[in-house]
């Protein structure tokens, strides 16, 4: 009677491990939450495909990159690039995976989405809480057609009230990291980092805090994720890029950032793709960074990952373009390509 | 026949020696079984605050006393000081205890006291479910409805009457006449809602359920032999209670209430929405700030090094904000009770 009963389970055991050895991978993945949602819309189309699952936790690029470092986990996100020498030490390789822009939106009566005109230099002066008024001479001068609007506020309403992420996070990351380069006085004060001591303003939690945040204020200046400002329809500004051209937030000038930020000579891709040089380029333009073993602890699972960044890179784009991302240019996706023959 | 007799008393004897023996054993194992459950709790808060203390030696050994006094928080340049959050943690708390304190008291007593019957369930039910909302929810009601709510209403009020830079630019006389009080008052950012004084009155929503709702069970303690004597004697509802019902469970009261100021200590979600999160030092109510628990929820994620390690000591903090606090009442609790002679 025992005996089979203990020969029944052992059949349902053998039979369950047989199954999960024809059936699907599931691989695990940790960090950044800017590329949590198109991570999860490309996975569930990947699995439906291929019935690969996988699993990926917006937990934090610090976190992600501590767990890769871990091993725990089959591949990390990380908002920052990991230094040639960290990667080295670890035995780990990066390469980048969405584009997204980030957004400076404004709550300011009278002035349209997309009126108001900003440069580099500006913006960072308001953000170190030097321009505190929105009818400030530098900002009149980029805005000659908003000179009513603007000198019409009067007393409070004209002040201006800068509104940053609270939380740690990669939209601070490449906001502060673009202000640093456009900024000498930013990069020596402030300098960049997934969080900063801002020298102005208050701060919001997330995209959802920020956002509101600059809703209820009235001459509130904030940066989200391009999606959550359209979503929200909160107004935004136009930026100066490096070529000197006015360019507006969309797709276009989001890929075009990162068709011509110089990747070619970025080792391991370490390359923040903010002040990109092209003419047509959006300033402040993000990636997140792929992290994975060079060697891997379990090829098994690190195949089903590339395959399925292969999948997404070659053929996710309509899922970025619904979430306001922009998949990587088809040249950058060649380079990452080759790139993987480094890994084993 | 003699002997046998004997030896059936000397069996008894002893099977009541073995009984009592295992009485006795089982009282002993009893006892080590509830010392273990005490011992659990002591051993879970030492471990906690002895690994946040390990995790944090690193920012306590670089920053000093510093730590406590420095009003900085600049990860990029990796340095670090503890006054601003812990300044914002006691001052939202203690807004919190303030208004939250009389209105449980209030609700208590109505319950107890004066409510009708049928009232009485339904509204008791009705606090109960209130302490079950997640705090995620009060941060998010606090965002998108309080602080607006603040921003047209109260704050611009509170700044017209009491600071120096009212919105309608005339200075009060109050303010004229006594001019440290615009200190409390003053805002660099006069629309906006979040800030000390909103999340203050948000925790105090939050912890209302959990304080009425102790002060509301003892209060049902009280005999009704007690309060009928003083009824009987000529006494009005009020006398009844805050002569016999309060000093009657009043150690029990200030439990409650500590129960729900460790709770708006703790307080994070919440707070991390509707405090501002800025690192700049002020007395101001209507300034924003942060809170240890806000901190740490915002930079915990991203946080690498240095900046783990402070966060960790600032968990630490709040470990030691909170036992001075629970320090301090049990020192008023005996101040009262040897005023009475007891």
């Amino acid at each position: 009677m025992f005996t089979r009963k203990l020969r029944i389970a052992a059949l349902v055991a053998a039979s369950l491990f047989g199954m999960s050895a024809v059936q699907a991978t599931d691989i695990t993945g940790a960090g950044s939450s800017f590329v949590y949602p198109v991570i999860s819309k490309w996975s569930a189309a990947y699995a439906e495909k291929t019935g690969n699952k996988l699993n990926y936790q917006s937990v934090g690029s610090g976190a992600g990159i501590a767990q890769i470092k871990e091993g725990t986990i089959d591949f990390g996100a990380s908002d920052a690039p990991m230094s040639a020498e960290d990667l080295q030490k670890f035995g780990l390789g990066q390469f980048p995976s969405v584009v997204g822009g980030i957004v400076p939106v404004i709550n300011l009566k009278g002035v349209d989405a997309g009126k108001l005109k900003l440069t580099g230099p500006v913006l960072a002066k308001i953000f170190l809480g030097e321009i505190k008024e929105w009818n400030n001479a530098e900002i009149l001068a980029l805005n000659p057609e908003l000179k009513t609007a603007l000198t019409g506020l009067e007393g409070k309403a004209a002040q201006i009230t800068v509104v940053h992420r609270s939380d740690g996070s990669g939209t601070s990351f490449n906001f502060t990291n673009y202000l640093s380069k456009v900024s000498p006085e930013w990069a020596s004060k402030v300098k960049f980092g997934t969080a900063v001591e801002w020298p102005a303003g208050v701060g919001g939690k997330g995209n959802e805090g920020v956002s509101q945040y600059v809703r209820q204020i009235p001459g509130s200046i904030g940066y989200v994720e391009y999606a959550y400002a359209e979503k929200n329809k909160i107004s935004w500004a136009q930026m100066q890029n490096a070529a000197g051209q006015w360019v507006e937030p969309n797709a276009d000038a989001f890929a075009a950032a990162a068709a011509t930020a110089d990747w070619k000579s970025a080792k391991d891709f370490n390359l923040i793709m903010t002040n990109a040089p092209g003419a047509k380029a959006w300033p402040i333009t993000a990636t997140t960074w792929i992290i994975m073993y060079k060697k891997s602890k379990n090829p098994e699972h690190t195949k089903v990952a590339f395959d399925f960044f292969k999948w997404s890179l070659e053929n996710g784009q309509s899922q970025a373009a619904s979430l306001s991302y922009v998949a990587l240019p088809p040249e950058l996706v060649k380079q990452i390509e080759a790139y993987w023959a480094e890994f084993k | 026949m003699h002997a046998t007799a004997s030896n059936v008393v000397s069996a008894e004897q002893s099977a009541e020696a073995a009984r009592n023996a295992k009485d006795s054993r089982n009282d002993v194992l009893f006892g080590w079984i509830l010392k273990a459950c005490a011992l659990l709790v002591l051993l879970a808060l030492v471990g906690a605050a002895a690994s946040t203390l390990w995790l944090g030696q690193d920012a306590f050994r670089t920053f000093g006393w510093g730590f406590l006094t420095s009003a900085t928080w600049d990860p990029s340049n990796d340095q670090y000081g503890a006054l601003v959050p812990v300044m914002g943690t006691v001052g939202t708390a203690m807004i919190a205890l303030v208004v939250a304190v009389p209105i449980s008291f209030g609700i208590a007593l109505f319950l107890t006291e004066i409510a009708p019957q049928w009232l009485r369930g339904p509204v008791s039910s009705a606090i109960e479910l209130l302490a079950g909302i997640p705090s995620i929810i009060y941060g998010m009601w606090g965002l998108f409805i309080f602080a607006p709510f603040v921003a047209e209403h109260i704050k611009p009020w509170l700044m017209n009457n009491f600071s120096a830079d009212p919105p309608d630019g005339k200075v009060s006389l109050l303010v004229v006449k006594l001019p440290w009080i615009a200190k409390f008052f003053s805002s660099e950012y006069a629309f906006f809602g979040a800030g000390v004084l909103t999340a203050g009155l948000v925790l105090a929503v939050m912890i209302i359920p959990f304080i009425s709702s102790v002060m509301r069970e003892v209060f049902q303690t009280v005999p009704t032999r007690l309060k009928e004597s003083a009824y009987a004697l000529g006494s009005s509802t009020w006398e009844v209670v805050w002569d016999i019902v309060v000093p009657y469970t009043r150690t029990a009261v200030i439990g409650g209430v500590f129960l729900g100021l460790g709770r708006a200590l703790g307080e994070t979600m919440a707070v991390a929405f509707v405090l501002g999160n800025t690192f700049k030092f002020s007395w101001s109510f209507l300034e924003t700030g942060s809170s240890i628990a806000s901190t740490i929820a915002n930079q915990f994620g991203e946080a690498q090094g240095l900046q783990k390690s402070a966060l960790m000591a600032l968990a630490f903090l709040l470990f030691v904000v909170t036992f001075i606090v629970l320090l301090i009442a049990r020192l008023m609790l005996r101040r009262m009770a040897t005023k009475e002679g007891r």
